[in-house]
């Protein structure tokens, strides 16, 4: 917390910052990791620091969630192949950080996610054709997030994180014990609103927890040409938030790490910064040619520290997961991925005056003006396609 | 708090009240009866504002409700989003309107488009207040008109008034209102003063439960004022250029012209029924403001009407605006400004001659 001498004589500061000072906020040397990208279980060290390894339920649970977020991702993929949808931002090879966003919250809590979220906002609940149906081009948005307390995907980067600030607020300063877990990605921490949004929480020390994806490309640029910073969770010592770091790819660790950095925002501690080291194994959507600035190479470097495959090596190891725990994860994997590939199939028809309908609470004069252009034209070509 | 802050709550009866005061009051008589108003902003809190427009509010109502934030402007309109979306109704101050620009992005792309996106489920009820105009001989990035680029954003509901009782109904109708709202206050009318009978005022805004089955009044909101009759020709006006417009026709009528004069009060949504219905009935009008006129909200108003009111037209519409520029150095900015004989020379080119 802070360190200037003049800010502390300063009469009523101290009150200010009660509670606050003395803090470590530094991250770890390393990435926390609690399970090695071949399986085992760390028993202490430098990757594991103090941080727990989740109870076997819990990370059995996560598995099953792995299962179903790799098959959501297969499954977007092959529609977006065969033309059914326009577009799908991956979080292939990201599964980890998208199960410990969903897992690490209480109902309650409030998700802000990216374009890239879309398995992590299934997670708090939304279905999956009213978290698809933008992906569709229907509407902007297909759920409504009072229902999940969940943001609609925000696609202009680092925008959305002062909207968590302002929900942590508001349930702050009505006393309730509210979480806001924030997503974004490295892209995003040059962005001036990432810098907004993490001096703001820390300033009002309301319980946000920003979670930045690294997967080390926004598009086509990488990491080092967004930051030289020792790490992006060293950014937080500067906003007098602490910072982590840990292993994207590993869930144990991250809803360790994840959790730990709730529970405290939970109980006042305010605000904190982790940052997940992972790697977006597929294009930035399929309208990117990835080949053009990254080598197989460095892709198939990765492959082995995917996070299925360690969670299931480490659980099956343990004698956690039989035969018919696996075979229930994928049946249920598969519905979902059912539930995606009927509707998809399904004709859409949105309503075009519905373009008028909520700009405002009530349509303006104008918009009322223009609507009724509009009916008039649908009406003579619905005249014009009868007769 | 401070030695100057003034108990609001005691300010009662007919009271002569400066523009500044009367937003005070809209503020702090809207805070009193919803406890989800909240106003925070730059210098808002212990200063009360660089031009005090929030005095008074931290003493009365306390920290939590009226507060200084970081100096960043996207994060006051980013919070200010967030807490709308969590059941608060957000009053924030830009301090200037070149200094509302780094807010541009939030306001544009998640202010604007919320309830659109949502399909209505979230509305921000949050008034984004931004200091406007020149004609206060201020520095660089202090005088810009810069309104045109909040009603060409389709989703904002942006109002200006140009007097003390306006300052004060058009403000509480903004907080009221469930949709976002940028109101520009005119800089050089926040000294200006006028006596208002605040209980009268504040009757228009009595909870239903207490109005004894008397109904509301209207919103302001949508709603332009004819501020003056005349029967010769339209002046249309808006914020700070209703008093020069005002002028105009005392001067025009002491040369036997009546001139009607409209105050425009509510960009978007605009009251194309009013407006035209007084360029009909006198058949000549001259539109005016301070900003830049090339793609802005006169030159909209100005289409409006030639759109709407053609076959009652005698004269083209004619405007008198800032120029093309970026606002001047304050030697300079009277020969920029919209005065009084730049609009009479639009009046005399009405074709008079023809009629």
């Amino acid at each position: 917390m802070t360190n200037h001498p003049e800010f502390l004589e300063h009469p009523g500061n101290a009150a200010l910052l009660a509670g606050r000072q003395g803090e470590y906020l530094l991250p770890s040397a390393m990435p926390v990791q609690l399970i090695t990208a071949d399986g085992t279980a760390h028993t202490g060290g430098k990757y594991k620091q103090n941080y727990p390894l989740p109870d076997a339920a819990t990370l059995l649970e996560g598995y099953g969630q792995l299962v179903l977020g790799r098959r959501i991702n297969e499954q977007a993929g092959a529609l977006v192949r065969q033309g059914r949808m326009a577009v799908y931002p991956s979080s292939f090879g990201q599964e980890a950080c998208q199960a410990a966003a969903y897992m690490a919250l209480r109902r309650n809590d409030w998700l802000f996610g990216t374009y890239r979220d879309t398995v992590a906002i299934m997670g708090r609940g939304v279905l999956p054709m009213e978290v698809f149906e933008s992906l569709r081009g229907d509407w902007h948005s297909g759920f409504d997030p009072y229902q999940y307390n969940t943001a609609l995907p925000a696609t202009s980067l680092a925008t959305q994180l002062p909207h968590a600030v302002g929900v942590a607020h508001a349930a702050k300063l009505r006393g309730e014990d509210t979480v806001v877990l924030a997503l974004c990605g490295d892209g995003a921490t040059s962005e001036g609103d990432f810098h907004v949004a993490l001096n703001f929480a820390a300033v009002f020390h309301v319980p946000v927890v920003f979670l930045i994806q690294n997967n080390q490309y926004a598009i086509s640029v990488p990491l080092i040409h967004q930051s030289v910073a020792p790490s992006l969770a060293h950014k937080a010592i500067g906003y007098g938030m602490p910072g982590e770091r840990v292993d994207g790819n590993d869930l144990a660790a991250l809803l360790s790490v994840l959790g730990s950095a709730v529970e405290r925002a939970r109980n006042g501690g305010g605000p904190a910064l982790v940052e997940a080291h992972t790697y977006r194994m597929e294009s930035h959507t399929n309208a990117d040619d990835a080949t053009r600035y990254r080598s197989s190479e460095e892709v198939a470097q990765w492959a082995p520290k995917d996070p299925l495959l360690r969670l299931k090596k480490y659980l099956h190891d343990a004698g956690h997961l039989g035969s018919a725990e696996a075979e229930r994860f994928a049946v249920a994997a598969d519905a979902v991925a059912k539930t995606l590939r009927d509707g998809m199939n399904t004709q859409s028809t949105p309503e075009p005056l519905d373009m008028f309908r909520f700009v405002y609470s009530e349509p303006t004069p104008q918009l009322r003006e223009q609507s009724s252009l509009l009916a008039a034209e649908l009406a003579a070509a619905q005249e014009g396609s009868v007769s | 708090m401070t030695a100057m802050a003034v108990n609001h709550a005691e300010l009662a009866g007919v009271q002569q009240l400066t523009f500044a005061k009367a937003l005070t009051l809209a503020m702090s008589d809207s805070m009193a009866a919803d406890a989800s108003v909240i106003v925070f902003g730059e210098d808002v809190g212990t200063l009360g504002g660089v031009f005090r427009v929030t005095d008074g509010l931290q003493a009365r109502f306390g920290e939590e409700r009226c507060f200084d934030t970081p100096l960043a402007e996207s994060g006051i309109v980013g919070m200010a989003t967030g807490m709308a979306i969590n059941g608060m109704r957000p009053v924030v101050e830009l301090q200037f309107d070149a200094f509302a620009f780094p807010g541009f992005e939030q306001i544009v792309s998640h202010v604007a488009k919320m309830g659109n996106r949502t399909r209505g489920n979230i509305r921000l009820p949050l008034v984004i207040r931004i200091p406007y105009a020149g004609g206060i001989g201020g520095v660089e990035h202090h005088c810009d008109s810069s309104e045109g680029y909040y009603v060409h954003t389709p989703g904002l509901t942006v109002l200006t008034p140009s007097t003390v009782e306006d300052a004060y109904v058009l403000l509480r109708d903004s907080i009221s209102s469930p949709d976002p709202v940028v109101f520009m206050e005119p800089k050089k009318l926040y000294f200006s003063k006028a006596t208002l009978d605040l209980d009268a005022l504040r009757a228009r805004y009595t909870p239903a439960s207490e109005r004894g089955g008397a109904n509301a009044v209207p919103s302001s909101i949508g709603h332009a004022a004819v501020v003056r009759a005349g029967t010769d020709a339209t002046l249309i006006a808006y914020g700070p250029s209703v008093a020069p417009a005002l002028a105009a026709a005392e001067t025009a009528a002491t040369e036997g012209r009546s001139l009607q004069v409209i105050d425009v009060r509510s960009l978007v949504p605009f009251d194309d029924e009013t407006i035209c219905a007084a360029v009909r009935s006198t058949g000549r009008a001259v539109v005016i403001a301070e900003a830049p006129g090339f793609a802005s909200m006169a030159a909209e108003i100005a289409a409006r009407i030639q759109e709407r009111c053609f076959h009652s037209l005698a004269a083209p519409v004619l405007r008198v605006t800032g120029f093309d520029i970026p606002y001047p150095a304050p030697k300079l900015e009277q020969h920029y400004l919209p005065g009084v004989d730049r609009i009479l020379d639009a009046v005399d080119k009405l074709q008079w001659e023809e009629s």
